[in-house]
């Protein structure tokens, strides 16, 4: 994540910016008579032509269900399905397809590790660590297992700049500390977490460490093995795939040892009803036909970033925060939310006096679309003292030109407001 | 902008920034909290009951230009009637909000109302117009259980 700063205005993106918007059908729209401006992929990004031809292609002609049956449409989705995890595998530089589990998504990975090694593993005074800047995905799943087994939470907090405070966290980080679970970037405020730096930390201090990676993955590389991190996870539909599947990625030796977490078909080598054993990994994880179509989507996804390159990704992103920071800075009625030395390309706002709601509205009426609300993250808001915030996140097919629509649709809500 | 006019309109902007009855009802006898749980939208309506009338009301929370505006518009209309006259008022608003007829709209002066009629063009925006008002009923009819938006 930690790509070169480029000179906002007048740098030349790494990418074929046209190129890249011509494979993604749904950005060529008139919205409200005006042509779409998508600037909302941090809650969902768009999908290229190659994944939709992806999902078309099976769903048109190999679709069966997987590790089951021995006739050829069953072996061509299980092929495809099993190939999509080789793509994740080497898309992520984890060691092996065993260390690589499809989930719903980054939600449902999350809750897999605080069920199955989280109650395995914790016991009544130990302590779970998570951040103030947490997506409600990687608070709630820990606050429950706390419930369970008596355990406590602990939150590092982050300071008025949006930078966690690394004092704190190595102050909270004790002998009791058996997990940290942290967000790579945060979705709220954009802000690149030191995550390397946390694993060593929790590491000397004897915990494992989970990464919410849902914003990190589709903006830049992301190499779970240099990481050394226990488990990372991250959605599909975020990442330029689609919706109901995601990965958790864990190291070997600590998904061998855990808990299978839901029972059922395809976790299982055998059952009787006096003993089932259960599957080698990491179909021990993935009880039920899972979401073959989603699966093959991802696959096709991560093959579409890795061509554009994860680094000239993180580069053009980089090139448009950094305009649209400068712009936002020159309104004197806008406060960002979010201002670390390292982001990636998020936008949180507020103008003074209008909500982000009636932001919202009128910015989708000049085709601009936003995310706003509180983002899943209360605690960042509570923060801030507001209770909710616009946010315009990027993608690679995103232009400068964009955010300058952005900024002249901002001057439509304060004539709307402001007469 | 002509349409988007009619969802902003000056009255709406007004009630926005000059809210009236805003502020914590220290006599109120009824009190309800409503949210939107979704965007973080809250409204905390007070009543001051006076047998089966309204003699006082008041609001206060924190949300979006129409939630706001229909907060403070549904405290004026409420104000001095009847509990049953004021729960009417807050069937034919959600009615109208929603787009949808009103069975019981007779005898009731929506002429105020109809301000915020242009919501109906927004579904993701309903909601903000109509959270006061369910709150007002929770209010008036069930002594205060909270009220939110999604079920």
């Amino acid at each position: 994540m930690n790509a070169p700063r480029a000179s906002a205005q007048g740098a030349f993106s790494p990418l074929d910016v046209e190129a890249v918007r011509r494979d993604f059908p749904a950005l060529h729209q008139q919205v409200n008579d005006r042509p779409l401006v998508y600037l909302d992929s941090g809650a969902s990004s768009q999908k290229p032509d190659q994944v939709i031809e992806a999902l078309n292609n099976y769903e048109r002609h190999d679709h069966s269900n997987v590790h089951r049956g021995v006739h050829t449409l069953s072996q061509r989705a299980t092929e495809a399905y099993e190939a999509s995890r080789t793509k994740v595998q080497q898309f992520i530089n984890a060691g092996s397809v065993k260390e690589v589990v499809f989930t719903r998504g980054t939600t449902e990975a999350i809750n897999l590790v605080a069920q199955s090694y989280g109650r395995a593993n914790l016991r009544s005074d130990d302590e779970v660590l998570i951040t103030e800047m947490e997506h409600h995905a990687n608070i709630v799943p820990w606050q429950l297992l706390c419930e369970q087994t008596g355990a406590k939470l602990k939150v590092v907090p982050f300071d008025d700049t949006g930078v966690l405070e690394m004092s704190r966290l190595k102050d909270q980080l004790t002998e009791k500390t058996r997990i940290v679970a942290v967000t790579h970037v945060s979705n709220a405020l954009g802000t690149v977490n030191p995550v390397g730096q946390i694993i060593q930390l929790a590491h000397d201090a004897g915990a494992v460490v989970l990464v919410d990676g849902a914003q990190a993955i589709p903006h830049g590389p992301v190499d779970v093995t240099a990481l050394e991190c226990d488990f990372y996870t991250f959605s599909g539909h975020k990442v330029y795939g689609p919706t109901g599947i995601g990965v958790l990625y864990g190291r070997e030796f600590l998904l061998e040892a855990m808990p299978p977490w839901q029972g059922g078909g395809d976790m299982i080598k055998t059952v009787s009803f006096d003993e089932t054993t259960y599957n080698d990994l990491p179909y021990k994880f993935e009880a039920g036909t899972p979401h073959i179509a989603g699966a093959i989507g991802l696959g096709a996804a991560v093959d579409y970033v890795a061509a554009l390159g994860p680094d000239r990704i993180a580069v053009h992103e980089h090139q448009l925060i950094n305009y649209a920071t400068e712009r936002a800075n020159a309104e004197k009625d806008m406060q960002i939310f979010g201002q670390a030395p390292d982001k990636a390309g998020i936008l949180s706002f507020v103008l003074d006096g209008i909500h982000p709601h009636d932001i919202g509205t009128i910015l989708d009426h000049e085709g601009v679309a936003i995310r706003t609300g509180h983002h899943c993250a209360m605690p960042v808001m509570t923060h801030y003292g507001v209770s909710a915030t616009a946010r315009a996140s990027f993608g690679p097919y995103n232009t400068i030109d964009e955010i300058d629509v952005l900024f002249r649709a901002m001057e439509k809500v304060r004539e709307m407001f402001r007469q | 902008m002509t349409e988007l006019r009619d969802l902003y309109q000056a009255v709406i902007l007004d009630h926005n920034n000059n809210p009236r009855n805003y502020g914590k009802l220290t006599s109120a006898n009824r009190h309800a909290e409503g949210v939107n749980p979704l965007c973080g939208d809250q409204v905390n309506v007070f009543f001051s009951l006076d047998d089966a009338w309204v003699k006082e009301v008041g609001f206060e929370g924190r949300g979006c230009a129409i939630c706001m505006a229909s907060a403070s518009i549904m405290t004026e209309t409420v104000k001095h009637l009847s509990i049953e006259q004021a729960d009417q008022y807050v069937t034919a608003f959600c009615s109208l909000a929603g787009g949808e007829k009103s069975e019981v709209t007779e005898g009731l002066d929506l002429s105020t109302l109809k301000v915020l009629a242009g919501v109906k063009a927004y579904p993701a925006r309903i909601k903000c117009a109509t959270l006061a008002w369910h709150t007002a009923h929770s209010a008036l009819s069930k002594g205060g259980a909270r009220v939110t938006t999604e079920t």
